[in-house]
């Protein structure tokens, strides 16, 4: 129980956050990615008040176990390979394309219209696609 | 408007304590296409319901914050081929690369993870690119 009610509560603060920083609004993200255009540094302060918090978060973990679980999520292997570059590549595509990343298109889904619930959708079918595709990646590159 | 990165940074400071409280309380990643796409995928294994709890509160509370007079415009493209060719790349990419803005950007760079950082300048520099590619094109 306690489980859920942190998540819950977790859950809504970022929600709180991705919409007051005003990252549900396309125009943001994308005046952020424009730097050819008229730069809007907004997203830089939404990332860099993000991670002051969880850099702390981070060194608190140190010799100490969470409130629920056992243990702390252990650092992945500092492993770049084909899927991480080219994953993050085709990530970045569909943020320029459009201007919202999976935690805005999830926050503005009971205001964003039918526009936002046709991305969320294709999103989904995206995520759906993924094991097939790095299965595929692996295959290709081993 | 010149208190937009004010706040930028009250958002971002929320969105980190929201991170920072999953991962302290939970001992879980805050990464919204992780969280999301282990549902869709089916490797969310026994972690369905703290997904779901998670997911209602970040849907519950800009609703809640929108329906007090928070006024927001999503100002999202009305293309369908460019709305469902985003949202695929999106939900592919994220989960192909392990992470998103929040997984590799928030939880990766705060942790100084090489992953985390080399990913966000991917994402980041295909999104120029595509920025730039299509003002070009439409």
């Amino acid at each position: 129980m306690t489980r859920l009610v942190l998540a819950l509560l977790a859950g809504a603060l970022f929600g709180a956050g991705l919409h007051l920083s005003g990252m549900t609004d396309t125009q943001k993200v994308l005046g952020f990615l424009d730097i050819f255009g008229g730069w809007d540094p907004t997203l830089m302060f939404v990332m860099g008040g993000a991670i002051l918090p969880m850099f702390v978060a981070w060194r608190f973990t140190r010799g100490r176990k969470p409130v629920v679980g056992d243990s702390f999520p252990q650092p992945p292997a500092d492993k770049i390979d084909a899927n991480l570059v080219i994953g993050a590549i085709l990530f970045g595509l569909g943020w320029g394309t459009v201007g919202l990343c999976p935690g805005p298109a999830i926050a503005s889904l009971t205001y964003g219209g039918s526009a936002g619930w046709i991305f969320f959708a294709a999103m989904l079918a995206g995520m759906a696609l993924a094991p097939r595709t790095r299965a595929l990646l692996d295959r290709a590159t081993a | 408007m010149p208190l937009d990165w004010i706040w930028g940074l009250i958002g971002g400071l929320l969105i980190g304590s929201a991170a920072a409280l999953y991962l302290l309380g939970n001992g879980r990643i805050m990464g919204a296409s992780g969280i999301v796409g282990g549902l869709v995928d089916g490797s969310a294994r026994g972690f369905v319901s703290e997904r779901l709890a998670f997911l209602i509160g970040v849907i519950a509370m800009p609703a809640a914050l929108f329906a007090l007079g928070s006024p927001v415009d999503t100002h999202a493209t009305n293309s369908l081929p460019l709305l469902v060719t985003g949202g695929l790349l999106v939900g592919l990419g994220t989960r192909v690369g392990n992470g998103c803005t929040s997984g590799h950007g928030v939880c990766g760079i705060s942790r100084l993870s090489l992953r985390g950082m080399i990913a966000t300048c991917f994402y980041i520099g295909a999104g120029v690119l595509a920025v730039v590619a299509l003002r070009g094109l439409l």
